[in-house]
């Protein structure tokens, strides 16, 4: 059984004049234990506000529109808030762009991880303090004793994402969502952050559910990837076929949009024209504006989305028309 | 410790200012002896009396005198009455710090929580109407609640006495008239401070661990609202003493406000001196209070701090 199942998420936001726009529409996914799905796409496709549905965070004025959201089986938007609530404490975690600003900046280390424990778990305060140090060693703080009293502004940057990651494995979550949480850091740094949430990954069983505009992120660490356009999942397959072969104009163009260092190319690559704003999203294919193959069908009528039986599912009308030498 | 000992010169520096322009001004204000003496006394009897309060010798040669008394802890005699300003002072001092403390007490217990939940209920109507108490607190000059609240409790309901110091039933209305304005800034302070908090990355961290709603506000976001609200009440202590004065009039509250006024009018320059140099001293002690609370509650500036002693830097 998959652990997270999504199935046509709606997320709307409520603007102060009483206009409603949705930045996530239709997003159905799956996720199964112990594996790692990457959701990728510009800025503004709604990757984030999917995340930030499922671990029960989205902001003020945000509310979820529609679909479904089943955790191990569990119709999560059918429980109580105080059910859903207690049944994402426990399961589901979260590690954010931001690290040093998602610590507390007047507790000390320990103390915000212990507090995760004693939330999560319900154990004493001392043995929380002892797992949290234990956790701090784990995530690869140098003395994590002495460390565990300090505060964040005394740790790096990537110090603090390896605290934020010990917080966030604090306790067992079964879900662990990593939003961009590896982009503002060097790139070292990044690689050494992408391996500690695999090793732990492995030793926990956890699912990944992994954030990021960076398709070298995603060739390193997914399972599986969602490429998302306005709010949709336009694409969805097996890493390596989709980079092998991506059937999406959209993916097509992501890909062909990387710098690589063994083609010599005058410039990039990139994709004509601009993601349309969440109030003037097109009635027919989102994508057909910017799309090199649209034709009159795809501005008229959304495409579904559909599965090609081998894992691989595509909204798509015109799919693989003329790919591009990845 | 080298934080400390650059405060503390700043504070003194600060404070042979206050005390410099005080007696600058006072001089040469006008005669006391215009004022303490009648119309018709001759010109012999005011040199003597000028001679006698040393109003003869030049300004340096009296502010230097007034120095050397001062360093041996002589705040001079009230021209008025006779008696060493510092006693007189002394006496009233006790009455305007309780009422003072219990002013702040009220403020700080009414205006911290009011701000809270103002923030914790923003754009609703609890917000609406914290906010509505918050302006009509702030806008209510001290003397016309004061007046105010006596003709409802004292002439009206009689349940309170209008005036003295003797009771705590006494101490109510004063202590309430001061407390009001201020926990009325207070709240609105706590307010902004605490929505400013609340949009912080790391309150979205406390959510996604399971804090609950009373345990984001008092463990995450509270603590980090403390120091900005604290520098704003030490900010605010003048504004404070300065209603006191106003407040112990209206209530004929025995305290240094009724003493400073009627100084003032009668020229009685040593007890003006004194008082004034006592509230400056007062606003100087409140000022390095909060600067080294500040430290004690935000770890940051804790460390900056150290970081800009040069010792502590070669020891690490």
């Amino acid at each position: 059984m998959p652990i997270i199942e999504l199935d046509q998420l709606r997320v709307s936001i409520l603007g102060r004049d009483g206009t409603e726009v949705q930045p996530v529409r239709e997003v159905s996914l799956s996720l199964d234990t112990g594996r790692t799905l990457a959701l990728v796409g510009e800025s503004g496709c709604g990757k984030s506000m999917t995340c930030l549905a499922v671990a029960g965070l989205l902001p003020h004025r945000t509310r979820i529109s529609g679909g479904s959201f089943r955790f191990e089986g569990t119709d999560v938007f059918s429980l109580s808030s105080a059910a859903a609530f207690e049944l994402r404490r426990r399961n589901i975690a979260s590690v954010f762009q931001d690290a040093t600003g998602s610590l507390n900046p007047v507790r000390t280390i320990g103390w915000q991880i212990a507090e995760a424990l004693r939330l999560r778990r319900g154990v004493t305060q001392a043995e929380a303090w002892t797992e949290a140090v234990r956790l701090l060693g784990r995530v690869g703080i140098p003395s994590p004793e002495a460390r565990a009293r300090d505060y964040p502004h005394r740790f790096s940057g990537g110090m603090n994402q390896r605290a934020m990651i010990a917080l966030a494995i604090a306790g067992r979550p079964r879900l662990l969502i990593a939003d961009e949480a590896t982009t503002a850091l060097d790139v070292t740094i990044q690689a050494q952050i992408l391996d500690l949430i695999a090793d732990l990954q492995a030793e926990m069983g956890m699912a990944v559910l992994l954030v990021t505009h960076d398709l070298g992120v995603v060739a390193r660490a997914a399972d599986d990837v969602a490429v998302m356009y306005a709010g949709r999942v336009v694409e969805r397959a097996p890493v390596r076929r989709l980079f092998a072969d991506p059937r999406h104009p959209y993916t097509q163009g992501l890909l062909g949009a990387r710098p690589r260092i063994d083609r010599d190319a005058a410039r990039l690559v990139t994709i004509d024209g601009v993601v349309p704003p969440l109030n003037a999203i097109p009635s027919g294919c989102a994508f057909a504006p910017r799309c090199p193959h649209a034709d009159a069908t795809c501005e008229r009528q959304d495409p579904q989305v559909a599965g090609d039986g081998s894992g691989r599912f595509l909204a798509c009308h015109k799919p693989g028309a003329v790919r591009i030498a990845a | 410790m080298r934080f400390v000992a650059v405060k503390l010169l700043r504070a003194a520096l600060t404070l042979w200012l206050v005390i410099t322009f005080v007696f600058v001004v006072l001089r040469i204000s006008g005669d006391p002896t215009d004022i303490l003496l009648p119309d018709d006394v001759t010109q012999a009897v005011r040199d003597f009396y000028r001679a006698k309060w040393g109003l003869d010798k030049s300004l340096w040669q009296q502010y230097l005198a007034y120095w050397q008394s001062l360093l041996t802890g002589d705040f001079g005699m009230s021209l008025r009455s006779g008696m060493p300003a510092w006693d007189m002072v002394m006496e009233r001092a006790p009455k305007t710090l309780l009422l003072g403390v219990c002013g702040l007490g009220m403020a700080l217990f009414i205006g911290i929580p009011l701000g809270v939940i103002a923030a914790r209920y923003k754009g609703t109507a609890i917000d609406r109407g914290v906010m509505s108490f918050a302006v009509f607190g702030f806008s209510m000059p001290n003397f016309f609640l004061g007046i105010i609240l006596i003709l409802a409790f004292s002439l009206h309901l009689r349940w309170l006495p209008s005036s003295g110091s003797g009771t705590w039933a006494q101490l109510v209305m004063p202590a309430f008239t001061l407390g009001t304005a201020f926990a009325a800034q207070i709240a609105r302070f706590t307010r902004s401070a605490m929505i400013d908090v609340s949009n912080r990355p790391y309150m979205r961290t406390a959510r996604s661990k399971g804090a609950g709603r009373l345990r984001q506000v008092v463990s995450h976001a509270f603590p980090n609202a403390v120091a900005p609200i604290v520098t704003i009440v030490g900010l605010k202590i003048g504004e404070l003493i300065g209603g006191a004065v106003v407040t112990e009039t209206v209530f004929a509250w025995p305290g240094l406000g009724r003493l400073v006024t009627v100084a003032v009018a009668n020229r009685d320059l040593a007890v003006v001196q004194t008082i004034l140099i006592l509230l400056a001293a007062t606003m100087i002690a409140t000022n390095l209070v909060v600067d080294l609370l500040y430290g004690w509650l935000d770890p940051r500036a804790r460390d900056q701090r150290r970081a800009s002693d040069p010792r502590q830097e070669a020891r690490a």
